[in-house]
C-alpha cells in the first residue's frame, strides 16, 4: 500500500463512517405525520409516532424511492427484497421501545464513491426511523421530549473502513453531501441535524495484517468537527499504543468545546439490541420496474454535470469541478450564463462570489445574490459599462443590499468613462502635475507607466476604461 | 335466542335496537360471572337510537340492530381499553380499532367490553388484572382464555355475538370450553389496526356466536382490507353468510391418525369419533393424517410469541400513557417500577422469556430455530392440503378445568394450546364448534382449512349444525 503520506508517527489510521441522512419526504417513514424541521414541539405527531397501543406502521414509498436513488447514484446493489427489523432499547424519546431499521436485508449494499480519484466502498445504506429529541437543559427539574423528529426517515450510509485520514474522511463526507443534495433526497444540513456522522477509528502499523481495535465516535455535526474528532482520536490511540497500552472497543463522544473525545460506554456495557424482523411489516419487494421508473426521474449526478459543463460550456476541468461541487452553484451558473459570457461568469463565481460566501459562511440560497442580477453584473463588465474593479464594488453592494445591478451603477454614477475627450483632459492635468515623472519616463523608466495609469484611475474614482487609458497615455507619452 | 332470530326480529321491526340493547344491558348489569371490564349504557343507547332512527340505512347490514360485546383488546375511541391489565386501567384511546369501526358500520351496537387474560396471555382468563371469569356452565370452572369473557358472554346469552382474538387458540379454546362457535380467520383477513398487539405475526381477530351463522355474519362485518395494516390482505370480498348455503360437495377431511397418543381425554375422543360419523353422514370422505410432528409447534410458539411480546410491550414504560409508578427520581427506576407494578406475573414471565430468546448468544438457538420449526409446520400443512380439503381435530385436550388448578404447573397450562397453536403458526383459518357433552360440560372439535377458506369452514360447520344440536345447548 503506497499511502505512506497518511501515516502519522508511523501509524496508519483506518476510518469508516456511518452517515445518517434525513430524507426529504412529505410524511414520516411509517406514519402520515408531516416531515418538517423547525415546527413547534410535538405538533407533527401522529398516533403511530406516539407508539400508542395497537397502531401499526405503513412504509412510506417515497422514502424507499429515495433510498433506491442513492443506490443508483453509488453503483450499488438494490435489494430485491428488503426487510425491516426492530432494534429494541428503552429511551423516553423512543416511544415504541424499539426503532424500526434494516439489519440483514438493507435497501442498498455494495456501493462505491470516488473521492479525489480513490474508491471508497459503501458497505450498505439502510432505511430507518429517527428518534424524538430529549432536552435536558430546558427546565431545571425536568427533561422534556419533542417527538416531531420521531419517525422521520433516515438513510444510514455505512462505508467500508477504506478511509485513511481525517481529511479523507471529510472529503468522503463532502462527497456524500454532494450526492444527496444532487439527488434532492436530503438538504444535508449538518447544523440542523439532517446529516449526522459517526466515525469508527482505529490505527495499525503499515505492516500489520489486521486492523486495530476501533472506537466509535458518535454524532459529529460538522465537517470541521469530523476532522478534529478523528485527529484527536488518532492521537489518543497512538499515545495509548506507544505506551504499550490497549485501545478499548468503545463508544466515544466528541466534545467540540474542549476538542476531545470522551468515553460514553465500553463494550461490556454495550446495549444488546435484540434485533429481530419487524412482524408488522412484510418483506418489501423492489421490482425492476420500480427501479427503472426511479432511474428515469433521477436528476443529473455531479460527474455527469461536470462532464456536460466541460463539453457544452467549454469550461476547463478545474472550473467545472468547482462550479459543480454543489448543485446550487451549478444551477446558479446555468442561469447566469443564459445571458452572460461563460468564461467571465465562471471566473467571477469561482473567485469573488465564492470568496464572499466563504467570508460570510453562507450558501447561495441564504445570500441576497440571485442569478438574474449576477448575470447583469457580468454583462455590464462585458459591455464595458463598468470595469472589473468597479464590478467588485457593485458586487459588495448587491451582496449587502440586494439592490439591482443597474440601479447601483446608475445611482452611484459608476459607469465607466469611455469618452476619449473626457479622459484626455484628465490625463493632460495629471501629466502637467507630474512633470518630473514624465521626464523620468521619457528617459527610459518604463515602469512609471503604471504610476500614470494609477493616477488616472484615482482621479476618475476607478471609472476610467482601463484599455482606453492605456491607449491615450501611450499616445501622449510617446 | 340466537343471532339470526335477534337480527330477524330487528329487521321485522318486532324489536327495536334500543330494546335489544336495553335487554342486553339489563343482563350485563346482573352478570355474576365477571364477564365484563366495562359496559357503556349511554353510548350504546344513543347508538341504538341512531340505528332505529335510520332503520332503512341499516336493515341490510350484516349485524343490523344487534348488540355486541368487544374483547377489551380492541381500542375504542373515547372509551376505556384495558387489555386486562393494570398498565392500561385508565387508558382511553383517541382512536377506534378497525374491527370496532367495521362492526359499528355493520349496524351492531357495542354494549360492553369483555374480560380477558392480561394482554391476551393465558388460557384460563385468570391472568386478568380484573379477576377471573367464571364458566357459565359451572362457576367453579374457567371459561378458557384469553378471550374468556367474550366466549362466556355469548354462552350465557348476554349478547348473541362477540369479538375475540386468537394468537395461540384464544378464540377456539374458550369457545370450546363455553360450548359456542368461534372462528380464527386466516392471518391477514381481519385488520389488526387498533388491536393491542401480543404476538403480531400470529394475532388475528375473529367472531364468536352460538353457531356458524352468527360467526359468518360477524366475519362479514369484521373482515376488510385495511391499508393501515401492512399485513392485511387485499382480496376479493367473500360474503360468508351467503356462502353458508353454497354446495361445496363431498369433501376430503383429514382426521388424526393415532389420536390416543396425544394425551387427549376419553370424553373428547368419544365426541371426536361421533363427529367423524356425522361428517361421513354428510357425504364427506375421511383421510387419516399424521399429526405427530405438529406437536413440536408448541415449543416454537412459546419462543416466538414471547419474543414478539417482549418487544410489543416495550412501549408500556410509564412515560407517555398508562400506569406510571409514583415519585421516581430517575428514568431507570421509573421504567423498572412502572413495569414491575403495572404488569402481572404471566406477562412479566413472557417478557423475560422473550427478552432472553432474542438476546445475543441465544437468538440462533431459540428464535431462529423456532422460526425454522414454524416454517416446517407451514410446509407440513401445505402437504396435508394436497390430499385433503379440511382437517378435523379436537379443539382441546379436555373439558373446562377448575380455577387455580394448574397455576403451579405452567407447562401443563401451556399444553392446553397444543391442538390450537399449529393453525396460528401456519396462519391458517380454523373454526371450533361444540360437538359433545359430558358432565353437563361442552366438548368441541375444530376444522382447519386452507388459506382464506373461511367460507368452506363456515359452510361445513353450518351443515354439521343443521344435523346436530350441540350448539343449541345453553347453560
Amino acid at each position: 500500500m503506497a499511502q505512506n503520506d497518511t501515516l502519522i508517527k508511523g501509524w496508519q489510521p483506518v476510518i469508516g463512517l456511518e452517515v445518517h441522512v434525513q430524507l426529504m419526504t412529505n410524511t414520516k417513514l411509517f406514519s402520515p405525520a408531516k416531515n418538517q424541521f423547525g415546527e413547534d414541539a410535538n405538533t407533527l405527531v401522529d398516533l403511530i409516532d406516539l407508539g400508542l397501543p395497537g397502531v401499526l406502521p405503513v412504509l412510506n414509498e417515497g422514502a424507499m424511492k429515495q433510498g433506491i436513488k442513492f443506490g443508483l447514484a453509488t453503483n450499488a446493489k438494490i435489494a430485491e427484497t428488503m426487510i425491516f427489523d426492530r432494534k429494541n432499547y428503552f429511551y423516553p424519546d423512543l416511544p415504541k421501545g424499539y426503532q424500526i431499521t434494516q439489519l440483514h436485508y438493507p435497501i442498498v449494499r455494495d456501493g462505491v464513491v470516488m473521492v479525489n480519484g480513490k474508491k471508497i466502498r459503501i458497505h450498505q445504506a439502510h432505511l430507518e426511523e429517527d428518534a424524538g429529541k430529549s432536552m435536558h437543559d430546558k427546565y431545571d427539574d425536568k427533561s422534556v421530549i419533542d417527538l416531531n423528529r420521531s419517525g422521520v426517515p433516515l438513510l444510514e450510509i455505512v462505508s467500508e473502513p477504506d478511509i485513511r485520514s481525517a481529511s479523507e474522511a471529510v472529503n468522503y463526507l463532502k462527497k456524500i453531501h454532494q450526492i444527496i443534495t444532487y439527488l434532492d433526497i436530503s438538504d444535508g444540513n449538518m447544523s440542523q441535524g439532517s446529516m449526522r456522522c459517526d466515525a469508527n477509528v482505529s490505527i495499525m502499523k503499515p505492516e500489520d495484517k489486521e486492523f486495530g481495535t476501533r472506537a466509535e465516535i458518535k454524532n459529529i455535526n460538522s465537517f470541521k468537527f469530523v476532522e478534529k474528532a478523528i485527529n484527536f482520536e488518532i492521537k489518543r490511540q497512538i499515545k495509548i499504543l506507544e505506551a504499550n497500552g490497549t485501545v478499548e472497543q468503545e463508544t466515544r463522544l466528541y466534545d467540540s468545546i474542549k476538542d476531545e473525545t470522551r468515553s460514553m460506554r465500553t463494550k461490556e456495557f454495550a446495549n444488546d439490541y435484540r434485533y429481530f424482523p419487524c412482524p408488522d411489516l412484510v418483506p418489501t419487494n423492489i421490482t425492476e420496474e420500480l427501479i427503472e421508473s426511479v432511474k428515469e426521474n433521477m436528476d443529473e449526478l455531479p460527474e455527469e454535470k461536470q462532464d456536460r459543463f466541460m463539453s457544452s460550456y467549454n469550461l476547463n476541468e478545474y472550473d467545472a469541478g468547482v462550479i459543480c461541487a454543489d448543485k446550487e452553484t451549478a444551477n446558479f451558473f446555468e442561469k447566469v450564463v443564459e445571458n452572460a459570457d461563460v468564461q467571465l461568469a465562471a471566473k467571477w463565481i469561482i473567485g469573488d462570489l465564492n470568496a464572499l460566501l466563504n467570508k460570510h459562511d453562507m450558501d447561495l440560497q441564504e445570500s441576497r445574490i440571485d442569478a438574474e442580477n449576477f448575470s447583469e453584473l457580468i454583462q455590464k463588465i462585458t459591455d464595458n459599462t463598468i470595469s472589473g474593479k468597479i464590478a467588485k464594488e457593485v458586487l459588495e453592494e448587491i451582496w449587502n443590499t440586494g439592490a439591482k445591478v443597474s440601479e447601483v451603477i446608475d445611482s452611484k454614477g459608476m459607469q465607466q468613462i469611455s469618452d476619449a475627450g473626457e479622459l484626455d483632459n484628465t490625463i493632460e492635468i495629471i501629466l502637467n502635475e507630474n512633470t518630473d515623472q514624465v521626464n523620468a519616463y521619457k528617459s527610459g523608466k518604463d515602469k512609471l507607466f503604471g504610476f500614470f495609469v494609477g493616477q488616472v484611475m484615482k482621479a476618475t474614482q476607478g471609472k476610467a476604461n482601463p484599455r482606453l487609458v492605456n491607449e491615450l497615455l501611450k499616445k501622449k507619452l510617446s | 335466542m340466537n343471532f339470526k332470530q335477534q337480527r330477524d326480529n330487528f329487521r321485522a321491526k318486532k324489536i327495536s335496537a334500543v330494546e335489544a340493547v336495553e335487554e342486553s344491558l339489563r343482563k350485563i348489569k346482573d352478570d355474576q360471572l365477571n364477564i365484563f371490564i366495562n359496559h357503556f349504557e349511554q353510548e350504546a343507547l344513543s347508538n341504538a337510537m341512531h340505528i332505529d332512527n335510520n332503520f332503512d340505512d341499516f336493515i341490510a347490514k350484516p349485524l343490523s340492530g344487534v348488540p355486541i360485546a368487544h374483547k377489551d383488546i380492541f381500542c375504542t375511541e373515547g372509551l376505556p381499553t384495558t387489555c386486562g391489565s393494570k398498565m392500561l386501567e385508565n387508558f382511553i384511546p383517541p382512536y377506534d380499532s378497525t374491527v370496532v369501526k367495521n362492526c359499528l358500520d355493520a349496524g351492531s351496537i357495542m354494549v360492553a367490553k369483555t374480560n380477558m387474560d392480561e394482554f391476551a396471555m393465558g388460557s384460563s382468563n385468570e391472568t386478568s388484572y380484573f379477576g377471573a371469569v367464571s364458566n357459565p356452565w359451572n362457576h367453579d370452572l374457567v371459561p378458557g382464555g384469553s378471550s374468556g369473557g367474550a366466549a362466556a358472554c355469548v354462552s350465557a346469552n348476554l349478547t348473541t355475538i362477540s369479538t375475540g382474538t386468537d394468537t395461540g387458540g384464544s378464540i377456539r379454546q374458550p369457545a370450546a370450553l363455553c360450548g359456542i362457535t368461534g372462528l380464527k380467520p386466516t392471518y391477514g383477513l381481519v385488520s389488526r389496526w387498533g388491536m393491542i398487539a401480543f404476538c403480531s405475526s400470529m394475532d388475528q381477530a375473529g367472531p364468536f356466536s352460538r353457531d356458524a351463522f352468527g360467526c359468518a355474519a360477524l366475519l362479514d362485518a369484521m373482515a376488510s382490507y385495511d391499508e393501515k395494516d401492512s399485513t392485511s390482505t387485499k382480496r376479493q370480498d367473500i360474503n360468508f353468510e351467503e356462502s353458508l348455503s353454497k354446495n361445496f360437495g363431498s369433501l376430503k377431511v383429514g382426521v388424526i391418525k393415532n389420536i390416543q397418543e396425544l394425551d387427549i381425554s376419553e370424553d373428547v375422543i368419544n365426541a371426536y369419533e361421533t363427529s367423524k360419523t356425522v361428517l361421513t353422514g354428510l357425504g364427506h370422505k375421511l383421510v387419516e393424517v399424521d399429526f405427530s410432528e405438529l406437536s413440536s409447534g408448541i415449543c416454537s410458539y412459546y419462543v416466538i410469541a414471547p419474543a414478539e411480546c417482549s418487544s410489543n410491550l416495550s412501549r408500556f414504560d410509564g412515560v407517555k400513557y398508562g400506569y406510571r409508578s409514583k415519585g421516581e427520581k430517575d428514568i431507570a427506576n421509573l421504567y423498572m417500577n412502572t413495569r414491575s407494578d403495572g404488569f402481572g406475573d404471566e406477562v412479566k414471565k413472557r417478557i423475560l422469556i422473550g427478552t432472553h430468546v432474542l438476546s445475543a448468544g441465544f437468538y440462533d438457538a431459540y428464535y431462529l430455530q423456532a422460526q425454522k420449526v414454524r416454517r416446517m409446520i407451514k410446509l407440513k400443512f401445505e402437504n396435508f392440503f394436497k390430499d385433503v380439503d379440511l382437517i378435523f381435530m379436537p379443539t382441546t385436550l379436555d373439558q373446562a378445568f377448575e380455577k387455580n388448578r394448574k397455576s403451579d404447573d405452567p407447562n401443563r397450562m401451556y399444553k392446553e394450546d397444543l391442538l390450537t397453536i399449529p393453525a396460528n403458526l401456519a396462519g391458517l383459518p380454523a373454526i371450533s364448534f361444540p360437538n359433545g357433552f359430558k358432565n353437563n360440560l361442552p366438548i368441541a372439535g375444530q376444522l382447519i382449512g386452507k388459506y382464506f377458506a373461511e367460507d368452506l369452514l363456515l359452510n361445513t360447520t353450518n351443515k354439521i349444525q343443521e344435523v346436530t344440536d350441540w350448539h343449541k345447548m345453553t347453560p
